[in-house]
């Protein structure tokens, strides 16, 4: 009896471990991102955006899917801003050159940092190219998204829209 | 001295030797997604003209009464898809 009993409590302490490990990822995420803005200087910390509906995309100059999705990040960052949306998208090319040429054929309205040392891609364990993060409120990450098709985007809108309802 | 045994000794180990060698020469190695900047260049694509191959593809195969190069029926020549 003696023994189910500390089975339960060890176990019940395990669950309360793990779920103040996993309750914060804009934490972890911030603390191990070295994000900077395009001319090297020290970008946003992630977790000033606390209490935002936050969303992150990975790009980088070279990938077509990338371009298809410029349109549809700068129409989200119009049309959820107000809202509590914040739209982010970091940058993974190997040259920051590649990176301007291609803001300058393809305008970004929302924030774009760059992650020269790859250690937030490396965090999120980013594995194609664009993937997005979706992170809510109380900074958990809540949906990840990889490529983009403009199918798809309907789902990412209203996925949004229901994080913003969500109480902080 | 070398006995049979310590030549086969001998024998084995330069086998091993070569197989890490091979197993270590080999170039497969992990490309993050990030890293793929340069493989993503038209250059890279293993066919980098589709169009220009198609097209000395199909001058090449149309000739006197040759079928047509995507076909297993025999052509009258004009080489015609």
């Amino acid at each position: 009896m003696k023994k189910i009993k500390q089975s339960f409590f060890i176990i019940a302490l395990l669950l309360l471990c793990s779920k103040s490990a996993l309750a914060d990822h804009l934490e972890q995420i911030s603390s191990a991102c070295d994000l900077k803005t395009l001319d090297g200087k020290p970008a946003l910390a992630l977790q000033e955006l606390r209490g935002k509906v936050v969303y992150i995309d990975f790009w980088a100059s070279w990938c077509p899917p990338c371009v298809k999705s410029f349109p549809f990040l700068n129409q989200l960052e119009h049309d959820m801003k107000e809202q509590g949306v914040h739209v982010i998208g970091v940058n993974l090319d190997e040259k920051v050159k590649d990176a301007e040429e291609f803001l300058t054929k393809h305008p970004a309205h929302f924030s774009i940092v760059a992650d020269p040392a790859k250690t937030c891609a490396k965090v999120l364990e980013v594995m194609a190219m664009p993937t997005s993060f979706i992170i809510d409120k109380k900074g958990n990450i809540r949906h990840v998204h990889q490529g983009f098709r403009p199918g798809e985007t309907e789902e990412l809108r209203a996925l949004l829209a229901q994080l913003v309802m969500e109480n902080p | 001295m070398f006995t049979p045994s310590s030549m086969k000794l001998t024998r084995n180990a330069a086998i091993a030797f070569a197989f890490t060698l091979l197993f270590g020469m080999m170039g497969c190695a992990n490309v993050a997604p990030w890293e793929r900047g340069n493989l993503a260049k038209p250059q890279m694509d293993i066919d980098p003209h589709p169009l220009q191959t198609e097209m000395q593809s199909h001058n090449y195969s149309s000739r006197e009464a040759a079928p047509s190069h995507k076909s297993s029926a025999g052509g009258g020549g004009c080489g015609c898809y």
